[in-house]
């Protein structure tokens, strides 16, 4: 019985071993670089709440430069929704088409009108410099870039990036269930701004 | 005119800040423009059309910049991202 137990507890801790084993080489090569970025002078000191900070400022940012509707969309939903201005497709021959802009996600083009989804785009903004060791914008930031360079050049950010069909990175159905709230979205918000105004009358 | 630049881990950082009707001002501003470019960054200016809705501009030279502007927005260049 001693004998079996203990070969049971052999094999338990060999499997573990196995399974633990990436993960413990990376936990290991994390530590090597952090002590060669330490020996380089290259590391900043460790500050948890950098990251929520980064992010209140990119807020603040977004808030200041997208449209009240805009705001609260992202605000409520955590996506906004541009529209497109340019004929990127022909077969659409002039039909209304719109963008989703999700934060360090791809760009979702779809038709409103039918919930079509069309395509996605893969575009990123990295900062090279990486002033804290990453080259990720904080998720605001990656909202207002995606949302100027799109108002600002349509046709130059969707050259630059990689596109693709729809559910490569993006669950389809995810998109379909954030197109069916936003529908939700305007119309409650429609709906509270005709009380308001009723109400002000 | 304020140039702000988005950066990660911190958010926007105001990197030069200036009066273009003063000439130091505004060579150290077109200075700062170029820098910035040089380093691949994209500049953007938000803007607000005659209905009051708010746009944005890319802009790619100095004098692209409308005088009455108040910040320029530098953002890392597009990348095409996960293949």
């Amino acid at each position: 019985m001693t004998v079996a137990l203990c070969a049971t507890a052999i094999v338990v801790i060999a499997l573990l071993w196995e399974v633990m084993l990436p993960y413990v080489d990376r936990r290991l090569q994390r530590r090597r670089a952090r002590k060669a970025a330490r020996a380089a002078g290259d590391v900043h000191a460790y500050d948890p709440g950098r990251e929520r900070r980064a992010e209140q400022r990119a807020r603040e940012l977004l808030k200041s430069c997208v449209n009240e509707e805009e705001w609260e969309m992202y605000r409520d939903l955590g996506m906004i929704r541009v529209w497109g201005g340019e004929s990127l497709d022909k077969e659409l021959r002039g039909v209304p088409y719109a963008y989703l802009i999700y934060p360090h996600k791809p760009i979702v083009a779809y038709l409103p009108q039918t919930g079509r989804l069309l395509n996605e785009y893969c575009v990123e903004f990295p900062d090279e410099s990486k002033p804290y060791g990453s080259a990720r914008l904080p998720d605001s930031d990656d909202v207002l870039a995606k949302w100027m360079a799109l108002k600002g050049d349509e046709r130059r950010l969707i050259s630059s990036a990689n596109m693709h069909l729809p559910g490569r990175q993006v669950d389809p159905r995810q998109v379909q269930r954030d197109i069916w709230r936003l529908g939700r979205w305007e119309r409650e918000r429609l709906e509270r701004h005709r009380r308001a105004s009723s109400g002000a009358a | 005119m304020k140039f702000l630049r988005m950066r990660p881990g911190y958010g926007e950082q105001l990197i030069a800040e200036g009066d273009v009707e003063v000439g130091e001002d505004e060579q150290m501003l077109v200075e700062e423009f170029r820098r910035q470019l040089e380093q691949g960054m994209w500049a953007a200016i938000p803007v607000e059309n005659a209905s009051g809705r708010r746009e944005a501009e890319m802009v790619r030279a100095f004098e692209d910049i409308p005088r009455a502007a108040d910040r320029v927005i530098f953002f890392p260049r597009a990348a095409g991202g996960a293949q």
